[in-house]
């Protein structure tokens, strides 16, 4: 046993402070961050130095993934009920209240118009777990996306277009959507891209 | 953790009254920024702070069948056809049915090579053909074959925003001089 024993102090730090911060950058993520929407595939977009925000509202994405399927959504729950009402008024089907309200909460979706009332009425787990095998869009045989198209800017006339691909995707399937939108006029949309710095000393033209 | 001290930890004395002994409770706040540590992770990673830009594209109207303007004359014109593994090969001024076409031909990669081709090929033309258009005689053509991606088209596309390039195509129909011209580089 030491002859004096060294006084031991515990060090103790106030940590209202500490807990201040925390909860102040809690508050600032909370009110800034949008939770990133369900998509039915994974898709990783190439990147552009393009300096254009994707709009918010009125956006209907037409997504491309890797293998070359092609998803279909529209941002707002109203749109996507009255595009489901112009679709079946068309083909002359029919969906339940209850297949509506799930047709509603799909921000993104992709799979024949023969399969969807099936899957509309799976249980939500199985939903998720349901691996959506891609739209049809061969302009010969059967255009599915076309007409989904269609109907959606028939529902709002002001939607915009934005394509979303994947970097792995090859052309071909590319060219199969760019043929769709021409064969409805559209000749003006978007490609999604991630942002990229533009090379040193780029200074852009426009403004 | 807390604790609880007899005696009035650090409270001042009120009176000369005896007082009862107080407790004072003294909370440890580690706990708390713990879970608002927590919450906070949950959120970056849950949500999306950078949201996606938009690169916009026009096409031309499919229907309209008619010639916008005269021929391109093929010395005023660079091509690019993107093909397999991220190449481009470069045809710079020469058009496809030309015996020298072949051998021009160049192999190039994305980004810095491509870029430094495209503004010498742009430089020369301008230089060579000069007229009062904004943006010079330049037009580049770009042309993906069936075995490129996407991403080399939107690679293709910025690389037109970087260079300024005012005047470009994008044209997926292959012609059969351009067939000839390729031979095996087309297939997968």
């Amino acid at each position: 046993m030491p002859a004096v024993k060294p006084k031991r102090n515990f060090p103790m730090m106030d940590m209202t402070a500490m807990c201040d911060v925390a909860f102040l950058l809690l508050t600032f993520f909370i009110l800034t961050a949008k939770f990133k929407s369900q998509d039915a595939a994974e898709i990783e977009t190439p990147s552009s130095i393009s300096g254009i925000k994707v709009p918010d509202k009125d956006l209907m994405q037409i997504s491309i993934d890797k293998d070359g399927k092609i998803y279909f959504g529209i941002d707002n729950m109203n749109t996507r009920i009255a595009m489901l009402d112009n679709m079946a008024a068309a083909k002359g089907l029919s969906f339940t209240d209850k297949e509506k309200k799930a047709f509603a909460l799909q921000s993104n979706f992709g799979m024949p118009l023969a399969q969807l009332k099936a899957f509309l009425n799976l249980p939500g787990e199985q939903q998720k777990a349901f691996k959506q095998p891609g739209m049809p869009v061969d302009s010969t045989a059967q255009n599915d996306l076309a007409m989904w198209i269609y109907n959606a800017r028939k529902a709002n006339n002001g939607l915009r277009i934005a394509v979303k691909g994947d970097n792995l995707s090859k052309f071909p399937a590319f060219k199969d959507v760019l043929g769709s939108l021409q064969m409805q006029n559209i000749n003006k949309f978007n490609l999604v891209t991630g942002t990229e710095a533009p090379p040193a000393g780029w200074t852009s033209d426009d403004k | 953790m807390s604790e609880i001290q007899q005696g009035g930890g650090g409270g001042h004395k009120k009176g000369g009254k005896v007082r009862s002994k107080k407790a004072s409770t003294r909370v440890d706040m580690t706990p708390m920024v713990d879970l608002g540590f927590l919450l906070i992770t949950f959120f970056i990673l849950a949500t999306t702070l950078s949201k996606p830009s938009a690169m916009t594209l026009n096409v031309p109207d499919k229907q309209d069948k008619q010639v916008e303007t005269e021929p391109l004359k093929a010395s005023k014109v660079l091509t690019l056809y993107l093909g397999k593994n991220n190449t481009v090969h470069a045809l710079d001024g020469v058009a496809p049915d030309d015996e020298t076409a072949k051998a021009k031909m160049k192999d190039v990669g994305f980004g810095p090579d491509l870029r430094a081709l495209i503004t010498a090929s742009r430089a020369r033309i301008n230089a060579a053909n000069p007229t009062t258009d904004a943006g010079g005689a330049f037009v580049c053509v770009i042309k993906p074959l069936k075995n490129s991606t996407y991403k080399n088209m939107v690679d293709a596309l910025d690389e037109m925003a970087i260079t300024k390039t005012k005047r470009y195509a994008l044209v997926d129909l292959l012609l059969q001089t351009d067939k000839d011209l390729l031979g095996d580089k087309v297939n997968d």
